[in-house]
């Protein structure tokens, strides 16, 4: 069991990470210093492959474990359909979770 | 000039306010039907500010305690802050006492208003960006509150919520990957961390999966240098 401290401490190190990617430009590259090439390259590509890495962090548990990996198949596949086709985020993530939502409280319990 | 500057900013805004009111909402929501009061929510938002973070920090709360996990996932989570960082150096510069705000809620939509939005030149600019990076904030913090509280009134089976994280994600990616002809980045961080999983398990994938997706691109890189290098000759 986690503590509350212990989940205090947790938002604090995120919180603390976060400031961190925020102000470490500023502070390595005060007043026109020029960014080495490869952290000006490392800025173009990391952010896709980041998030590539996310989706299978979301999903992780279902390819390791099989829990729920066929509702997740249907609403990852009906999400990307549907936001190739209307291109609404909100739409997108509200009706992919809400089938989500339906097909593990009705048929995969 | 505070309020020329406010009248400027607000209309950028206002996509940015009903996207955030939707996702704090998700978020305050989905935070309060995991147990959290609606306290934890409205902290994270306000010194967090960063959402898809949050939302890897709900699974991080309810996980074993592991701080050097959480802080190695928070950089690279949010390493893409570092190349926001790079690209404002100098519009945040002379910003005075205002500078250390735009940069701690410097999130990605106040990246990318700031960073794009060009406000009429009788417009102060320091104050314009202070007004739309604080306008998020509240929208985030606000939405946050808001669907934490829903989750007091309404009870309903909220089985399967946690679905709103991934939905995000793959929707991002989505948009991410028509943005741009260069797949390799977005297929090397798909693939690395499938083939971490796979290897390591679904507990210990993360950092393997970090340190190879940065040797991946950073090999690609070279391999692409070379290839032009090639070309000119």
């Amino acid at each position: 069991m986690v503590t509350t401290i212990q989940k205090i401490l947790t938002i604090a190190v995120v919180a603390a990470g976060t400031m961190l990617t925020r102000f470490l430009p500023f502070i390595i590259f005060p007043e026109g210093k020029t960014p080495p090439a490869y952290i000006a390259y490392l800025g173009k590509v990391l952010p896709y492959a980041v998030i590539g890495m996310l989706v299978v962090y979301c999903l992780k548990d279902s390819f390791s474990s099989g829990h729920y990996a066929i509702p997740e198949a249907i609403a990852a596949v009906f999400i990307v359909i549907l936001h190739k086709w209307k291109k609404n985020t909100l739409l997108s993530i509200g009706a992919g979770t809400a089938l989500y939502m339906f097909l593990v409280q009705n048929y995969f319990r | 000039m505070k309020k020329k500057a406010f009248r400027a900013a607000a209309p950028y805004t206002l996509p940015i306010c009903a996207g955030f009111l939707f996702l704090g909402m998700s978020y305050g929501f989905l935070m309060k039907s995991k147990g959290f009061s609606f306290i934890y929510p409205m902290m994270m938002s306000l010194v967090i500010f960063a959402g898809s973070m949050e939302f890897v920090t709900v699974n991080l709360l309810l996980a074993a305690f592991h701080p050097l996990h959480a802080f190695l996932l928070t950089l690279m989570v949010n390493a893409r802050h570092l190349f926001y960082g790079i690209s404002m150096l100098e519009k945040y510069k002379n910003m005075g006492w205002k500078k250390p705000y735009l940069i701690y809620g410097m999130c990605d939509e106040s990246f990318s208003v700031n960073c794009t939005a060009d406000p009429p030149p009788d417009v102060d600019r320091g104050w314009f960006m202070l007004f739309v990076t604080l306008l998020n904030h509240i929208y985030w913090v606000t939405g946050s509150v808001l669907g934490a509280l829903l989750g007091y009134a309404v009870h309903f089976d909220t089985t399967g919520i946690e679905f709103v994280m991934t939905a995000l994600f793959l929707v991002m990616f989505i948009d991410q990957w028509e943005k741009t002809k260069n797949h390799k980045p977005a297929l090397a961080g798909l693939g690395c961390s499938a083939v971490c999983l796979a290897v390591f398990g679904s507990g210990n994938f993360i950092l393997p999966s970090m340190a190879s997706i940065i040797l991946c691109l950073l090999a690609g890189k070279k391999r692409n240098r070379e290839e032009t290098e090639e070309k000119e000759w």
